[in-house]
């Protein structure tokens, strides 16, 4: 049996070595546009921005041959022929395939009326990306950010870091609005604010242009901003092209259903280009943009792809480092009715949140370096299992919460 | 080959199936105490990314890193996947009169 990956970033490299786990030993080919074998993109927001050369790697160059794993770096897919079971790539080559991973990840979300080719305005995705910023941050140059979110945040951080100054623009009126508590985001921001960047939120852009020798950001109540750099961090739409070609079914990415399986039996897709049922949340669909994610599903998608038909049943998790803090959120807070916090220690605490019958549906921390990490972790084995933990007990910090789970 | 004890703490002060960092001459160690009240040390930071493990969630016979969940056996030091594919090196542990002792090489 010959088995394809297309998308050589985390979810990809990691669906191509969990074949080998598992003891699969036919084919496997990795296919990646990018000119780097698979690395980590969490770190070019942070660390990994400020000059990480080569990027972070997924595995070992070597480890690659070791697992007689195949990998074609700058390759493009043209096509996927389903009546011949074949990924036709960019410039003619054909493999053919007995089973297909669709691993082709997300793109950042482009501002309308900016030119891809836009030096002095960019978006932050891949390595390229991030070495071209960084080349752009120069000590008291001025970087506006459009958005935030994650990205434009973790970006906001780093580049004080590096002694730029920065002004962030988000047009709700808080940032981390998508899937992050009120109170956490206002520790967030409120950190920020003391490092300095201005934030700049509920306001909308009318126009972002190149100028000699910078960009220039136009405000709808006709403000101008004069920048250096503008970095657009809006969020970011899934590669779904080549499987809307192939007549796959789509629904906010591909489709897939609770073991992964797109609309063609031998097509699987994972990662963030996929959309799923989320069965601790009655099974409503989600797309993730997540490592840990393209992790999980990965593997998942390795044993599916060798007749497993195993269910997701990861429960969604996110972090993010800005400064000395760590973010962490599991599960997902929407529909909560009750919120208990938990404080830990100084400057820490989590939100953990509670459905209508008294279920943990999702916890969010914030705290200096791993202060979160162990109860947010606790905390998804807690919403794994369905528990209703006692609220006032969430809310005691005497209480392990590694007592709750064996309960 | 002579093995040097260096005393971590008092054997009451870790918890069961839990984990705590204990720092020396410049190194940093994580010290366990098992479900079945046995003592282990390692390195103390995650192979992956330099974390300090004693920040992660001990369960069973693993420890799991607080920041991206790469898991090790502390017991032996094998790195259980990914995203942690280097193992941890692991010391002899003694328990005397209450306290914890433990062999840096």
């Amino acid at each position: 049996m010959d088995i394809v990956i297309v998308g050589a970033g985390e979810c990809g490299a990691r669906a191509a070595f969990a074949l080998r786990e598992r003891g699969f030993a036919g084919k496997v080919t990795l296919i990646g546009a990018e000119p780097h074998p698979p690395y980590e993109r969490p770190p070019l927001s942070k660390d990994g921005l400020a000059g990480a050369e080569p990027p972070k790697y997924v595995a070992a160059v070597e480890r690659y041959a070791e697992a007689g794993i195949s990998v074609l770096t700058d390759a493009s897919v043209a096509s996927i022929d389903r009546e011949r079971k074949a990924v036709v790539l960019a410039g003619g080559g054909a493999i053919r395939y007995d089973r297909l991973l669709l691993a082709t990840g997300a793109r950042p979300r482009s501002f309308p009326g900016v030119s891809d080719d836009a030096r002095r305005i960019r978006m932050l995705r891949t390595h390229a990306d991030a070495a071209a910023i960084r080349s752009a941050l120069l000590p008291g140059s001025k970087l506006v950010i459009i958005g935030g979110g994650f990205i434009g945040l973790e970006l906001a951080a780093t580049a004080r870091k590096l002694g730029a100054e920065v002004v962030l623009i988000e047009g709700l009126a808080r940032v981390l609005s998508r899937g992050v508590p009120e109170e956490i985001a206002a520790v967030v921001a409120d950190r920020h604010r003391r490092e300095g960047v201005e934030i700049l939120c509920g306001v909308r852009i009318s126009e972002i242009h190149e100028d000699e020798g910078g960009a220039a950001v136009l405000l709808a109540d006709g403000g101008r901003i004069a920048a250096d750099l503008v970095v657009v961090g809006i969020g970011a739409v899934p590669n779904t092209e080549l499987a809307a070609a192939a007549g796959l079914a789509l629904d906010n990415g591909i489709a897939v259903d609770e073991t992964l399986r797109t609309s063609d039996p031998d097509i699987f897709a994972a990662g963030d280009c996929c959309s799923f049922p989320l069965s601790h949340y009655g099974g409503r669909r989600v797309r993730l943009e997540a490592w840990r994610n393209a992790q999980d599903q990965g593997t998942l998608a390795a044993a599916n792809l060798l007749g497993a038909a195993e269910p997701i049943t990861a429960v969604p998790w996110f972090w993010s480092d800005q400064y000395e803090l760590t973010l962490q959120i599991a599960g997902i807070a929407d529909g909560a009715e009750t919120t208990v916090r938990r404080e830990l220690g100084e400057d820490a605490f989590i939100l953990f949140h509670l459905d209508g019958n008294g279920r943990l549906i999702a916890a969010s921390g914030v705290g200096p370096g791993n202060a979160v990490a162990r109860d947010i972790r606790l905390a998804e084995m807690l919403i794994a299992a369905g528990a209703r933990p006692d609220p006032a007990a969430l809310a005691s910090p005497d209480t392990k919460l590694k007592k709750l789970l064996a309960a | 080959m002579s093995s040097n004890w260096v005393e971590v703490c008092a054997a009451e002060e870790i918890d069961e199936e839990d984990v705590i960092r204990f720092d020396h001459d410049g190194r940093t160690f994580a010290v366990y105490r098992s479900p079945e009240d046995e003592y282990f040390a390692t390195d103390g930071l995650c192979t992956h990314e330099q974390i300090h493990l004693a920040d992660g969630l001990v369960m069973d016979d693993i420890i799991e890193c607080p920041k991206h969940n790469g898991r090790f056996n502390y017991k032996t030091g094998q790195a259980k996947g990914a995203p942690v594919c280097v193992n941890l090196r692991t010391y002899p542990v003694k328990v005397e009169d209450g306290s914890v002792f433990i062999a840096i090489s």
